[in-house]
């Protein structure tokens, strides 16, 4: 009964997703402000969704039924799973387990798999090439993403459990730690989808990439899906590199993101690669050297 | 609460230009300029047409764009406005007595809302999307 209201009201999906929105909503406002415009209406988020729903949806011809229905559902609940656990280990101490570390990095890895499936399930060119481009995302950020994570465990000292990272105290006051939490900050704005690292669903070159077949009700559970990770990856990155989360932390992570993504060009796939193995990582190695060695 | 009411409040635009001459679609792109700002309405444009809710149609429709448009228009889903988007595609535009048998988009797919001009002003665009919001929620 508990895990059900976990699930479905507090930390997880009724929360994260009212937060997604709110998120999803100061983005495109501050997007708006840079460019000098006005903005959508703070109910965008929520008429866009509801919109979405109400639609009819179209399956294509030629797509793998059950792959092309089931993965938007996937996606939404992977991340909702990651929601819970990490607002669960933030807001009920108690209810939290040993080792939720890992499996909220096991865990955010769902969202991006769901959509390459969901890509190469649409029988559409463009969807296919948006799920390739998706599958080097993945490859290039993934290697750096569980460096920091293993700076994380050695600063430490072998913690699995959130509960005990955010009681310790913050890991970035550290060498070691200063250079895992920028790399986190890469990490998560490719994790994130966002510009300079939206090459897998670059709106003006593949259109929308795996998205591209998807419509009406299952497009709104992609949707969500993105909201709530829009909600939790920045509590989550704030809550076991900041030693904790609170409003300020989680909104000054929310506008770097922001930040980033109107202030550069999107990057190439080649590029991205380069950029995730031949500069962050060795970068992730010394920090990793440095947190061993005790700095 | 009213299907199209929402619908009203985010449409998604996808825009098919077929043989434009450009200064068309050069003016959709003003309107989203922050002088014009359709974002305040929720309007956004979108690349794929499962994802639209409003097909704005540019350009003159000649034999070979009328199929593609036609095809489309029966892959989008349902409901979906059309606008007709300046004077060539509204009418024949300067196209009329052209030698590949120019047609208005009314006459193959239904149209919501016509903007007329050529090009239309981005005043005369807004105008267009307030026609289509009354029309999706029953006021005219
Ligand atoms: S209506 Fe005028 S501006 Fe628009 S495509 Fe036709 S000729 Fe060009």
């Amino acid at each position: 009964m508990k895990t059900i209201f976990y699930f479905l009201v507090f930390p997880g999906f009724l929360f994260a997703l009212i937060v997604g929105m709110v998120a999803s909503y100061i983005e495109r406002k501050v997007t708006a402000r840079v460019q000098w415009r006005v903005g959508p209406p703070i109910l965008q988020p929520w008429y866009d969704l509801l919109k979405l729903f109400t639609k009819e949806s179209v399956v294509p011809e030629n797509a793998h039924l059950l792959t092309f229905l089931a993965t938007p559902v996937l996606f939404m609940v992977s991340a909702t799973l990651v929601a819970m656990y990490a607002g669960m280990a933030f807001f009920f101490p108690d209810a939290a387990f040993q080792g939720d570390l890992i499996v909220i990095v096991y865990l955010l890895t769902i969202p991006p798999i769901c959509l390459i499936l969901a890509g190469a399930a649409s029988a559409n060119p463009l969807a296919s090439l948006g799920a390739s481009r998706e599958i080097k995302l993945v490859l290039s950020y993934e290697l750096v993403f569980w460096m920091t994570i293993a700076v994380i465990w050695v600063k430490t000292g072998g913690e699995l459990s959130l509960v005990n990272i955010m009681n310790k105290p913050p890991v970035m006051y550290s060498y070691s730690g200063g250079i895992a939490s920028v790399l986190a900050l890469f990490v998560m704005q490719a994790k994130l989808g966002r510009v300079p690292f939206d090459i897998a669903e670059a709106e003006t070159e593949i259109m929308a990439g795996a998205y591209i077949e998807y419509s009406g009700p299952l497009l709104g559970f992609f949707k969500m899906g993105q909201y709530i990770l829009l909600a939790t990856l920045p509590f989550f990155i704030s809550s076991i590199f900041w030693g904790g989360v609170n409003v300020f932390k989680y909104v000054a992570l929310l506008v770097i993101v922001i930040l980033v993504e109107n202030t550069n060009p999107r990057l190439k796939v080649k590029q991205c690669l380069k950029l995730f193995w031949f500069i962050l990582f060795p970068l992730s190695l010394v920090a990793l050297i440095l947190a061993v060695v005790g700095l | 609460m009213n299907k199209l009411k929402i619908l009203s409040k985010s449409i998604w635009v996808f825009h098919f230009a077929s043989a434009a001459c450009n200064n068309c679609d050069i003016e959709i792109l003003d309107v989203l300029t922050p002088r014009f700002d359709v974002e305040r309405f929720g309007v956004k444009l979108v690349g794929s047409i499962k994802h639209a809710d409003a097909m704005l149609v540019s350009g003159m429709m000649n034999r070979k764009g009328a199929e593609f448009l036609k095809d489309l228009y029966d892959q989008a889903p349902k409901p979906l406005a059309v606008i007709a988007f300046g004077s060539c595609a509204s009418s024949m535009g300067m196209f009329k007595v052209s030698y590949n048998r120019v047609i208005p988009v009314d006459e193959i797919i239904p149209v919501t809302a016509y903007i007329p001009g050529c090009p239309p002003r981005p005043e005369a665009i807004i105008d267009g999307i307030v026609k289509v919001v009354k029309k999706l929620r029953g006021e005219i």
